[in-house]
Formats: C-alpha cells, structure tokens, sequence
C-alpha cells in the first residue's frame, strides 16, 4: 500500500503545484476581466493566504504529527516573522504616511522623538528577511532549550507554548512596546520598490508563497527519509528507549522545534504583505488553537493533509463567516470534536477508514445497526456543544 | 572489600535513595564480575527498578558510589553517557518504535550518528547491514524484517527490544523482567538467548518468574527494602530463612513461590 500512496502523493503535490505557480497566475494575468477564465486579484490575494497557513499547518505537524510535540503557540513565531517584514515595509513608507514623517505615523502619533535603535536596521530589506527567520529561530532555541532541558513533555509542554505565545501577545499590545500597540502595523505601500496595490506585486507574493510552501513541503519529505526523521518519529512513540539508546533527544527536539518556528516566520512574512496587516491578535492563543485544528482536520503524520486541513478550513471559515458571523467559533469547534472522534487520522486517514469499514462490514452481516450507532453518538455531541 | 585481583563490570557502595521520606533504597553494596550473568529477585517494592534508574542515570543517589568497569563513575552522567558507556536497558513493558520496522528499529539502535547533524546527512552502510542481519539471527526474528514493530506478537517485542540493546554493542545489559506476558515456550527461548549472551556479554536480570529462574540462574541476589538480603545459588537463596520471612511476612507461600 505504501508505495501506491507515494505515487498518489506524488502526482497530487505535481498537479497542485502545476496549478496554484502556473495555472492561477496565468488566468490572473492573461484573460480579460470580462472574461470567464479571469481568476480575480481578491482570489489569488486570498488563496496566498491559504497557502501561508497550508505553511504554517506544516510547521506545526512537523511538531505535533511527527515528534509528539502538541506547540500551542505556533503563531507566535508567525507573527515574529510577520512583524519582521513589517517593520521594513513600514520604513517603506516614506513621507507618504498621514503625518508626511520619515517616522511611522504611530510613532508621530505617540510622540516618539526619533526612530528607535532597533528599528534602524530594519530600513534594510536583507536585515528585515534574515530577520523573519533568525527571530522567532531565537525565540524557539531559548525557550525550546529551557523546557526541553527540564524535561517539560506533553501537555505542559503545551500549555507552556500557550503561556509564551499570550505573553507575547499582551507585550505587543502595549503602545509603549514600540511596535504599534493593538493597531500593529499597517498602511504598507512599498515592497523592494513594487507597489503593493499593484495586481502584478500581489501575484508575485502569492507564487513565493505557493513556492515557500512547495519547499517547505520538500524539505520535510526529505527530512522523514533521513535517520533524522526516523528519530523524530521513534521520540513521539517511545522517548525513553531513544534517551537508553545513547540520543540525547532534547537536542532532536530544540532542533526541530527551532526548524519549525522558522519555517512559521517565513509563511508569516509572507502573509503580511498580501493582508496588509499584522497587530498582536495574530498572536492570540485563539490563532494557534485554530491552526492545529487544521492540521487535525487534514491528518496529522502527514504532510498533505496539514495542506488540505488549512485550505479546507479556511475555505470554510471564508464563507461561514459571511454566511453566518456568528456561529463560526462553534462549527470550528464542532469540527474539532468530530474530526476527533470520527477521523482520528483526519481526511487523509479517510479512505483507509472506509475500507477498514467495508471490511469490516462485509465480515459481519448486519452492517446497519453499527451505522446508527454512529449517527447517535454524533448528534448529543453536537447539541451540547452548541 | 579489598579484591583487588578481580575486575567488577559494576560496582554500587553504600547507595541511598530517598522518595519523599520513603527510603527506596539504603545502603546497598553490589559487586558484579565481568561477563556474569546475574540475577535479582525480591518482593515488590524491595527496590529492583529503583535501583536500574540509579545505574543508567535516571535518578541520582543521595549518597554512594556507583561506578562501571574500572573507575567510571556514573552518579554525575545522566541517561544518553550512560548508555554511550555500553550500559543498556531493557524496560519492563517492551518498548520498541511501534511505527519503525523491525530493520529501523535495529538500525536506529546501532553505534555511532548521535548526533543531529550525522542523523542528518549519514547513510546506512554494507557494515550496518550485515550486523542487522547478524542481529536478525541471533533474535529469530528474520522472517520479520519488514514488519512494523507495532504489529509483532508480544514476545517477539521483547526479544527486539533485547536485539536492540545488542546493536548498541552493550557490554552491560539490564533487563527488567523479560518475560512478563510471554507462553512457557517464549520464556524458555527468551531464557536460551540470555544465556547465549553471558560471558560476552554482563547481564543483571530482574525476574519475578521462580521456574524462569531456575533456568537461567547461576548467582542470585535477593533485594529487599532496599539492600541486599543475601545472595547465592539458586538452592541457597530459597533455604535462607531470612528470605522465607521475607516472602512469608508478605503472604506468600514460600515453597510455591520460590
């Protein structure tokens, strides 16, 4: 089986790729708005979107999926890199800001003298992109060598992610934090020189983030074939048998929770630009909450189905918060429920479901009576949730 | 103790170890000879694991000496130096990597690429092949090669568990109770396999099982709260009256038990 799912994999990630770098951006740039092959500039702004939380999603089941790392705080490292961007696209500026200042406008607006030390290096667009990676890399090598040092597994480890990223969070929102308080970052104009308006700017952020997330996904596909990768999988199952083998684990773990905050800053640099803005509820434990479900949705374990979960989701989070505003939180948190108990292997685990369930099945006659059993326990589920 | 002509494997002098006021273990002196194969029985709670934790780093003792080979001193090393010195570990429950074949299983085992970076970039050579299959051999366990070991029957679990130890090429093994939850005839080969070992290899052996016992003994030590009660021959150790007392004081019947 494993092999014929390789060939599936491979031809699913070719056609995708072939399509969102190819495909889209042709139809973008091409027809005619009149015409009925036009793909919109609110489409591809928005599937750049997806494709940085497809990203992000990796990032997290690289952790979560394969070394048994449940990271609650995900987005913090996101935003890190969201912020690092944005500190440079704001310095982009110029004078054209509302207060026609060399400063930003909330720095005018709070009465900041000059532009703060730290800012100064960001007016380099080199400094800014190291920044997106080297940042939250820091952030997760220092709290990363201090919990897995004392030994801080499963649930607290998760919790502690949790903590770290809602004290991010309420720093940020201070106005005197230096980095926009509750307004964040905004109004950006400029990128290298290209106006961020401009449909063809757009387009070409969204083929890096389709190329960021094609590299990411082959990074860590070669990362599962390496002994590294073996390792990964063989702590999640068995930690104490790899520490009596002679692997100091915690070094496996820094360097892969360390990889992964990276691989968020990137998805997270790139976000900012295409939605315009990034404030500290990006940060918010909320933000990481919805992102695991995402990759629960898609199948953890997995590097497709992290992909699926967060396009899937989102999708369906575009329009349920249109459609109905209000109820969002609970269909998300219904989902959770019913991935959880329904698809432990989320959708990708879909298929072998059903036909362990054929099987199954057609082994024992009556086959209804475990379907209803099915639907029962489904529904008080739901009803308490609501 | 001054026998200076022989050379211990392990040493353990005047060992204490406190859990929150309960003294797990007191004053435990244990010598063991190079290539020895030694087993230890006691009631539970006597200290057994307690004292398997303190040799391969995953607790520190309060007080005493705890050393490998000639002069290692292991009370300052913690769990992955321990095992890097040739000291493995076979656990009570087998822990192998469920979702790793029975090859992976061994290859992760094997010496050398400790390191991320090596586990990075090292690749499996014709020596790693040829020593798992030599492994394969010597745990029967061939046929399975290609089996993930979540799938395995429980004895063949524990006797991967104990090829893997072999792979790291541990000159001391450590093993917890081997044959829980195997058939007579597991615990027989499982028994066979350990005694193949000894010689080239040093094994401490925690077993519960007396008919287990009987077959693979050849010095026992009994451990009770926390010290070394006696030790001895097999026949030796069930006619020390302590040791019926102990077993007796704990509502055991002795004759079955021992």
């Amino acid at each position: 089986m494993p092999p014929r799912r390789n060939h599936l994999e491979f031809w699913g990630v070719a056609v995708a790729s072939l399509v969102v770098l190819v495909v889209l951006p042709c139809l973008n740039a091409f027809p005619s708005e009149s015409s009925a092959l036009h793909v919109s500039n609110f489409t591809i702004n928005l599937y750049g979107k997806y494709l940085c939380y497809a990203a992000l999603a990796i990032s997290i089941d690289l952790l979560w999926g394969y070394t048994g790392l449940l990271s609650l705080g995900q987005c913090l490292f996101f935003s890190l890199g969201g912020y690092a961007l944005g500190m440079h696209l704001m310095l982009m500026i110029g004078k054209l800001g509302q207060y026609h200042s060399d400063l930003p406008d909330f720095m005018v607006f709070l009465g900041y003298p000059r532009l703060p030390a730290h800012w100064v290096p960001f007016r380099h667009f080199w400094f800014a992109a190291a920044a997106v990676v080297w940042v939250p890399g820091l952030v997760a090598l220092v709290f990363g060598f201090l919990a897995f040092r004392s030994r801080i597994r499963g649930v607290y480890f998760a919790i502690l992610t949790q903590a770290l990223t809602y004290a991010a969070c309420l720093m940020f929102f201070r106005n005197d934090f230096t980095f926009g308080g509750n307004n964040g970052l905004t109004d950006f104009k400029f990128i290298l020189g290209h106006d961020l308006r401009s449909a063809a700017t757009q387009r070409s952020l969204y083929i890096c983030t389709g190329l960021l997330l094609l590299g990411t996904y082959l990074l860590c596909r070669w990362l599962t074939t390496t002994r590294f990768g073996k390792l990964q999988r063989a702590i999640r199952d068995s930690e104490n048998r790899v520490l009596f083998s002679g692997y100091a684990t915690a070094n496996f773990k820094l360097f892969i929770f360390v990889l992964s905050a990276m691989l968020a800053g990137l998805a997270g640099a790139l976000y900012v630009p295409q939605v315009g803005i990034i404030n500290p509820s990006e940060m918010g434990t909320d933000k990481s909450l919805e992102a695991v479900v995402w990759v629960a949705v898609g199948g953890r374990g997995t590097l497709v189905g992290p992909v699926l979960g967060a396009v899937i989701v989102n999708a369906l989070k575009s329009w349920a918060t249109r459609a109905y505003p209000d109820l969002w939180l609970l269909f998300l948190g219904g989902l959770f429920i019913l991935v959880t108990v329904f698809l432990p292997k989320g959708i990708i685990g879909l298929p072998g479901q059903l036909r362990q369930l054929r099987n199954r099945c057609s082994a024992v006659r009556p086959p209804a009576a475990k379907g209803s059993d099915f639907a029962l326990a489904a529904d008080p589920g739901l009803a308490e949730h609501e | 103790m001054t026998m200076t002509a022989k050379e211990f494997i392990l040493t353990l002098e005047d060992v204490d170890k406190t859990f929150d006021g309960f003294k797990a273990i007191s004053g435990l002196t244990f010598y063991m000879d190079v290539g020895e194969l030694r087993t230890i029985i006691g009631p539970n709670g006597a200290g057994k694991s307690t004292m398997l934790d303190l040799i391969t780093g995953r607790t520190r003792p309060d007080r005493g000496k705890i050393e490998f080979g000639r002069d290692t001193d292991l009370t300052g090393l913690n769990e992955y130096q321990i095992n890097r010195l040739g000291i493995g570990r076979k656990f009570q429950t087998p822990s192998v990597y469920t979702d790793h074949t029975v090859f992976e299983n061994l290859l992760l085992s094997l010496p050398g690429t400790r390191s991320v970076w090596e586990a990075l970039f090292s690749r499996v050579t014709r020596a790693q092949r040829d020593r798992i299959d030599e492994l394969l051999q010597i745990t029967r366990l061939a046929g399975q090669v290609g089996t993930k070991a979540g799938a395995l029957a429980h004895g063949q679990k524990q006797r991967l568990e104990i090829g893997m130890l072999l792979a790291q090429d541990a000159k001391l093994l450590l093993v917890d109770e081997p044959t829980a939850g195997m058939t007579d005839e597991e615990t027989a080969r499982t028994g066979e396999l350990l005694l193949s070992l000894a010689g080239t290899h040093s094994l401490i052996v925690i077993e519960h099982d007396m008919a287990f016992v009987r077959q693979i003994a050849r010095k026992v030590t009994v451990l009770h709260q926390g010290s070394v009660l006696c030790e001895g021959t097999v026949d030796e150790v069930q006619n020390n009256e302590q040791v019926v007392e102990v077993y007796l004081g704990r509502k055991h019947d002795p004759k079955r038990h021992l």
